[in-house]
């Protein structure tokens, strides 16, 4: 009886010490899958799930197999802060992805900072990264890089009144900010500042008001399905006033959303919206083509450019375990600041201890419609 | 400020406007039946969109075969949620029903979510989207179906509660059930038929209006708002009065854009809204009524 006692504990200890040596590099996610954020969430879950079954099946990290453990803020501050601490205090993860809108993540940040592990956003507001915080990063363009390039694409062709036309949500004021800071820096007349609710189905009334100032272009903020009732509008009203959106609608949705009303508008966006035109020799076009084809294959619908930010995410938390050697939360950390000319899917990466978003405007091309297609501009 | 855009806003806001007023309709219906407010209205109104689109653009039926079937589609939905829902609990107080209704149209949200995704789908105008300019503003073609089908709904209405036996019924049930039953009416019936009614009317409202609003999973609580707040201030329970509290609603909302700030058009209209309803209590339409409260 007693010798019997004493081969249970042995076993018990042969298989602690045997899963300690197997031990898994735990990934934690806190994102958006249900909610009004859903299409953020969704393929960011779908791309991580995606990204670790690829990786174990050729070995894992560094040989040891990686854990992917996704929560569901449902696009709830309280959910998300609830999930972060879990993966923090619970599952004690080595780094974390997510949250996928920028408030959530404004919201659990202190929490990465005191518990010291990483955390890579899939959010994109200038405030997560600026001013830095050692322990938080994140992946998507900063609306400074796409207005950057707007204005650009602006001053070549000689505009200088513009109109501003924001969603009154998030992602809309956080580019009004923006722009109300660049245009007149850029030295353009801010002629017209309008905005419109994410739920409204019509902005007739606020392109007619832009239109009474007569601006050379109008620039709408906002995502799917608001700018697409904008450009619609805007042909309806029979309006020629050229129109750049944002790079939140560079999905084949708003061309289907908008349908005729699409054609000619203009935007900047990231490479994954037109891999195809993307020249042989580029950085991101091998990772680009890799990913496209991965993602249909797996889950049959279409790639968006909110699944690629989880994929940059994984991509670089995995270089930097690859590059140090050690997946302990402070070596994560310190190896993502060594990561320099890194391509992802939404841009080439360098960040450093000044600059944890690592991207600038060169991440965008400026794109049109064409016959219901993207065109890369030149 | 030139006329050609005043012009504009009015036209805007009457097309807003009666995507207001025939969700309000729908309300009015069950109303005038039960003393009910059916939050799941919107949700009626969502299902004819929905169903419309599912049918053209994954069924490839055509339109004019798809705008009946999607409107009975969800005819049948309003019988399913007055017989699975309203009836076992017939007894209870007003409010207990209103609440139910109010969790009806949460399921019906979260059904549609699962069958058909998150995506905004739209649906190809009935008779093209060049728009016709008439004194500088642009009016789209689908406007004018939206007017047309409102005012036909609308006088049918009218008809159906003052000439036929069945729509005076369906009033006798909602001033005193217990007597309407004593005179022969089914009630139960009658609130059924109510449910239909308003059901049809909500997805033949949705189906117009979706080549203009688009649709999604989620669009039923906007027009649902706005469209309790379109009866109330036309007054509850009269048809027109709701229509034209739609019209009026989508009129505000458009200037409000226009004149003042399109940050501020919807805080306006329910401004107006409260304005009024410290006047006017009643609604714009509404009658005195001192027994029902």
């Amino acid at each position: 009886m007693k010798a019997a006692r004493w081969i249970v504990v042995l076993l018990l200890y042969l298989l602690c010490s045997a899963s300690a040596l197997a031990e898994s590099i735990k990934i934690g996610a806190v994102l958006s899958v249900t909610g009004p954020a859903s299409f953020l969430g969704e393929p960011e879950k779908n791309t991580l799930l995606m990204l670790r079954d690829q990786v174990n099946s050729k070995g894992g990290i560094n040989g040891q197999q990686v854990e992917v453990i996704v929560y569901d803020d449902e696009s709830d501050v309280n959910k998300c802060v609830m999930a972060a601490k879990k993966l923090l205090d619970q599952d004690r993860v080595s780094v974390v992805v997510g949250p996928s809108i920028s408030g959530n993540t404004l919201a659990i940040a202190k929490f990465f900072s005191s518990a010291q592990v990483p955390l890579i956003s899939c959010a994109a507001a200038e405030k997560i990264v600026r001013p830095v915080d050692p322990w938080i990063f994140n992946t998507p363009q900063l609306d400074r890089h796409a207005v950057t390039k707007i204005l650009l694409d602006a001053q070549s062709r000689k505009y200088s009144k513009l109109a501003i036309l924001t969603v009154s949500d998030g992602y809309g004021q956080a580019g009004r900010g923006v722009l109300k800071e660049l245009i007149p820096a850029q030295g353009f007349a801010l002629v017209a500042d309008e905005s419109f609710g994410p739920k409204d189905t019509d902005m007739t009334a606020q392109l007619t008001k832009i239109k009474g100032t007569s601006p050379d272009a109008i620039i709408c903020w906002g995502t799917n399905p608001g700018p697409a009732v904008v450009a619609r509008n805007r042909t309806q009203l029979g309006l020629t006033t050229p129109l750049y959106m944002s790079h939140g609608v560079a999905s084949n949705k708003f061309i289907e959303l908008a349908g005729e009303a699409a054609e000619g508008l203009i935007l900047p966006a990231g490479r994954l919206v037109a891999v195809e035109q993307v020249p042989a020799g580029h950085p991101q076009k091998r990772v680009l083509e890799e990913y496209v084809a991965n993602y249909t294959k797996t889950y049959n619908t279409p790639v968006s450019s909110f699944g690629g930010y989880a994929h940059d995410a994984f991509a670089l938390v995995r270089e930097a375990i690859i590059k140090g050697g050690s997946a302990k939360p402070s070596d994560i950390r310190n190896n993502l600041e060594k990561i320099s000319s890194f391509a992802g899917t939404s841009g080439v990466y360098s960040y450093s201890s000044d600059n944890h978003n690592g991207l600038d405007e060169n991440a965008f091309i400026m794109v049109t419609i064409e016959k219901g297609a993207w065109k890369v501009m030149q | 400020m030139d006329s050609s855009s005043l012009l504009q806003y009015l036209i805007t806001g009457l097309t807003l406007g009666s995507t207001y007023g025939l969700t309000a309709l729908g309300f009015t219906i069950i109303f005038n039946t039960t003393g009910v407010i059916n939050f799941a209205q919107g949700e009626f109104v969502m299902l004819g969109g929905m169903m419309s689109v599912f049918l053209v653009r994954v069924l490839g039926v055509t339109v004019p075969l798809a705008v009946p079937l999607a409107a009975l589609g969800t005819m049948l939905t309003g019988a399913l949620v007055e017989r699975l829902a309203i009836r076992p609990v017939r007894g209870c107080p007003s409010i207990n029903l209103v609440i139910i209704t109010i969790g009806v149209s949460i399921l019906i949200r979260g059904l549609a979510m699962l069958f058909w995704g998150k995506d905004t789908h739209v649906l190809e105008p009935f008779s093209g989207d060049q728009p016709v300019m008439v004194l500088g503003a642009a009016i789209m073609p689908q406007a004018f179906w939206v007017l047309a089908i409102s005012v036909i709904l609308l006088t049918g209405l009218k008809l159906f509660f003052s000439l036929t036996t069945q729509g005076k019924a369906m009033l006798a049930c909602s001033f005193d059930p217990k007597a309407a039953s004593l005179v022969g009416i089914g009630v139960q019936r009658m609130v059924m038929l109510s449910f239909m009614i308003s059901a049809l009317i909500g997805a033949v409202g949705g189906i117009i209006l979706t080549p203009i609003t688009m649709t999604s999973y989620d669009k039923g609580i906007m027009l649902g708002l706005k469209g309790f707040a379109a009866c109330i201030l036309g007054g509850l329970g009269n048809p027109f009065g709701a229509a034209a509290g739609g019209l009026i609603l989508g009129v505000l909302e458009s200037l409000g854009a226009g004149f003042v700030s399109s940050a501020y058009k919807d805080a306006l209209a329910f401004i107006v809204l409260l304005i009024l309803l410290f006047v006017k209590p009643s609604g714009l339409f509404g009658q005195k009524d001192a027994k029902r409260v």
